[in-house]
């Protein structure tokens, strides 16, 4: 609209127009919301972090080495998509979408191997329904790993957006706020590694 | 579930056919006027999918009126069911318990909250000179939300069965074991779908709050109404994602078999009244923080004076929405959480009345040697203050925990919450609706019907709720069906039921002064319908074009039209129109969301293969929204110079 000074010359291109940059605001706004979504499922996991009920120890199906492998997955996946704005920013569209493909890669591989967890944890008899721990658990790292699923199919259709439309002030604006996401999904990931492996791990 | 055919529709309750045939033939009719006059398309291109603030706010408040309608029958059934002892009326207990639920849950989520978005759709982005808010198509999906997720929970009460553990839904009351049957999954499905739009709308309007006020229109500069629909939005964002994590737990405990909140596998029934409430109390909050930036509106202009203490009012709802997030224990003081913890929350409950009470001064002081005009909002805002304060006074009453021990569960506390859910969300809700109407409708609202309605609403509301107090101190229990006429209850209960009815024909009245003012009131045409204060009523005409503003004013200072007229500016004198950017209307959220009441539909009765086609329409209209290619478009200069100077012909006109 009316504002003379917009966008000047420094602005990035996610933020030349003003809904491009109503829609980072905005995206902040629904992290702060999932922020409050992830405490609330955190809160409920530390409530419920005894009551096996009897049922199978958390200690006993745990298996660092898979939880590990899957915290470097994600991790990188975080750098690579970092690595793409990088690169947006300097306007190599096709380095751009190489490391978005990297982080596609990535993240599929983390959903894979949380997808193998969740088969090996159920058929040594912890599901959903085995105790509140459990249902805790499962329902944690189920919301964590759906949104990982989410973030995959959009940065897919963003790929496709980008290599049709190019890189635009619209495409621009929903890769940065796709890669605003993910970060996130990373930063929710690190207290799930040390609030549900690493002190379930050292208090047993 | 396995249901047969005459389980899926509710049978055996005469009232309830009633419902079902009239749910019938109400929907048989509006088919039959839209399609007689070819209607549908209009409907389609006007209204379901439109982008425009002012027209999803309207469709907000006739949504809530229709809700209020249904959650006010269920009031009028309860109060006649309670009226003389031993009544037969409503034949059981368990219909009593469907009705209070749906009543309770109705009220809150589907009347007060989505009426004061309404209102909010309305007013505000005029208030702070925008064009629209800062997601058009967002806001569209909020409604339809809002709407089917209204749909969903109310089509309980003929499909399935309502749900009966009250609109709190305590677990293990709310489980499998003691609530069989769909209704449960209806709530929770209902307020699933609905919460989803309401978060959406906090993070709306905070972002068209922040970024899109006119120039010159500082944070401190903002109308009052602007900033309780600031912080009421920023109560949602930290409130609704526990409601809809508390929700999804609660539909797993009952759909999947997790142990969230059974003692069986170690799951705690208290974390659901724990979360219900950590959400529960800052919705108290979110449906009355905008009803008192309403009041300030109508209190300032129609006393023509500056809000009193706009700086104190400003940190008073400010701190009200902190407090809001740390007295949620209140609810339960008597479930055992020990004298500590009890004091925490007594104390911390009884600080809110510190700035409420800074409000209320405020307002007083505001009054105090104004020139004030009693007109219908006018009036309203005016019974708001005493029976409000009512209201808070007994809230503090039942805020001292030791104390509480003595009054909770009783009808005490049911007249607590209705003097101030009612005084205050419900009175504003009326009087803000009359305020507007004019820049809704470009008509105003009879005042002698108002009045009718207003007098016959006040003295009806105070007979009906007072004497629950009463009752509440002599013992009587809330949620209870009937009682015997030894228990001596008889006489206020009859009283509280005359009262339920007067408010009832008041809002007959008010639905009559709809189509009359329709029908006879003279047009309003200048857009400045009360002389107001505020940027609202700064546009060119009492409607505003969907553009809302040709020009975008220039602020310098609070109540920033007040100031123009007062230096003599006429913001709609302009010399050189220009170009307007404006968003297209759209289908996608529609359709998004109906696919939302079907999936919502399959889970409540677990049928798989309709959900998966639910969640596979929501996904693919999502989809379709990434790819979509929509930039909106120009309206152009001439085009605007064409509208603005027609407005001004017909005010010319209708002048002499």
């Amino acid at each position: 609209m009316e504002r003379e000074d917009f966008p000047g010359e420094e602005t990035p291109l996610e933020y030349q127009t003003e809904t491009g940059e109503y829609n980072i605001f905005g995206f902040w706004m629904f992290l702060g919301a999932e922020i409050v979504l992830f405490s609330t499922l955190f809160g409920t996991y530390f409530v419920l972090i005894y009551r096996t009920a009897s049922s199978i120890p958390p200690a006993e199906v745990f298996s660092i080495g898979l939880v590990l492998a899957m915290t470097f997955t994600l991790l990188t996946s975080s750098f690579t998509s970092g690595l793409a704005i990088h690169e947006m920013r300097l306007g190599n569209v096709t380095r751009m979408m190489i490391w978005i493909g990297i982080t596609l890669l990535l993240g599929l591989g983390f959903l894979g191997m949380e997808i193998y967890e969740f088969v090996e944890y159920a058929s040594e008899g912890a599901t959903l329904a085995t105790s509140a721990y459990w249902s805790s658990f499962f329902l944690l790292l189920g919301t964590h790993g759906l949104h990982v699923a989410m973030g995959v199919a959009w940065f897919i259709i963003i790929l496709i957006q980008v290599k049709r439309r190019g890189l635009t002030p619209v495409t621009a604006n929903k890769t940065f706020i796709a890669s605003l996401y993910w970060h996130f999904l990373d930063v929710i990931w690190i207290f799930i590694f040390t609030g549900v492996y690493l002190l379930r791990l050292v208090i047993a | 579930m396995n249901l047969d055919w005459d389980e899926f529709i509710v049978t055996g309750e005469p009232f309830i056919h009633a419902g079902q045939i009239s749910i019938l033939l109400t929907s048989l009719g509006i088919i039959f006027v839209l399609t007689y006059f070819k209607k549908w398309k209009w409907l389609w291109n006007e209204w379901i999918t439109s982008v425009d603030h002012r027209k999803i706010g309207i469709m907000y408040i006739i949504a809530s009126m229709l809700m209020l309608i249904r959650a006010g029958v269920d009031a009028l059934m309860m109060r006649t069911q309670l009226a003389v002892p031993e009544m037969p009326f409503l034949g059981e207990a368990q219909h009593y318990n469907e009705i209070f639920t749906t009543h309770g849950t109705i009220m809150i989520i589907f009347v007060a909250t989505p009426f004061l978005i309404g209102l909010m759709n309305v007013a505000t982005p005029l208030q702070i000179g925008a064009r629209d808010v800062a997601f058009p198509f967002l806001n569209n999906l909020s409604f339809w939300t809002f709407f089917w997720g209204a749909m969903l929970f109310n089509i309980s009460f003929v499909i399935g069965g309502a749900p009966d553990a009250g609109w709190s839904a305590y677990m293990p009351l709310a489980s499998n074991d003691l609530s069989p049957g769909p209704g449960q999954n209806f709530y929770l499905l209902g307020l699933q779908i609905t919460g989803i739009g309401t978060l959406a709308t906090g993070i709306n309007f905070v972002v068209t709050i922040l970024k899109m006020r006119a120039k010159g229109m500082t944070l401190m500069r903002m109308p009052m109404f602007t900033w309780t629909t600031l912080i009421t939005s920023l109560i949602i964002i930290g409130a609704f994602p526990i409601l809809t994590v508390a929700l999804a737990m609660q539909t797993f405990d009952r759909l999947w078999d997790t142990a969230f909140f059974t003692l069986q596998d170690g799951g705690m029934p208290m974390m659901w009244v724990n979360l219900f409430w950590l959400w529960g109390h800052p919705e108290v909050y979110i449906v009355i923080l905008p009803a008192f930036g309403i009041f300030s509106e109508i209190i300032t202009t129609f006393a023509r004076k500056r809000l009193f203490g706009y700086t104190s009012m400003v940190f008073a709802i400010a701190a009200i929405s902190g407090l809001s997030f740390l007295v949620w224990v209140h609810h339960f003081f008597t479930m055992g959480a020990g004298p500590m913890v009890n004091s925490f929350f007594s104390i911390s409950t009884m600080a809110i009345a510190v700035p409420t009470g800074v409000k209320i001064f405020n307002w007083l002081a505001t009054l105090h040697r104004g020139r004030i005009r009693f007109s219908v909002p006018m009036v309203w805002a005016l019974g708001f203050i005493p029976n409000f304060t009512v209201g808070g006074v007994t809230g503090v009453m039942l805020a001292m925990a030791a104390a509480d021990y003595q009054y909770h569960n009783t009808y005490f506390l049911v007249s607590h919450f209705h003097y101030v859910l009612i005084a205050g969300t419900i009175f504003a809700c009326f009087a803000g609706t009359i305020y507007w109407w004019p820049k809704m409708f470009g008509v105003k609202l009879n005042a002698r019907l108002g009045y009718w309605m207003f007098w016959l609403f006040m003295i009806g509301f105070n007979i009906c709720f007072f004497p629950q107090y009463f009752l509440g101190l002599d013992g009587m229990p809330r949620r209870i069906y009937t009682y015997f006429p030894e228990d001596g209850w008889f006489s206020l209960n009859f009283i509280s039921t005359v009262g339920a009815f007067m408010m009832g024909i008041a809002f007959v009245i008010f639905v009559y002064n709809i189509y009359y003012s329709y029908r006879y009131q003279p047009r309003e045409m200048s857009g400045d319908a009360w002389d107001g204060r505020t940027l609202e009523w700064a546009t060119s005409s009492a409607v505003p074009p969907h553009y809302n503003f040709a020009k975008i004013p220039e602020v310098k200072g609070q109540d920033a039209f007040w100031q123009m007229k007062q230096e003599g500016i006429d913001p709609n004198d302009i010399e050189e129109y220009q170009d307007i950017h404006m968003p297209n209307n759209t289908g996608t959220p529609f359709v998004m969301c109906v696919f939302m009441f079907i999936g919502g539909f399959g889970l409540v009765f677990h049928w798989w293969p309709i959900a998966i086609v639910g969640a596979i329409g929501i996904f693919a209209c999502m989809i379709q929204r990434s790819f979509s290619r929509d930039d909106g478009h120009i309206v152009s200069a001439e085009e605007v110079r064409k509208e603005e100077e027609g407005i001004r012909e017909g005010q010319a006109h209708e002048n002499g």
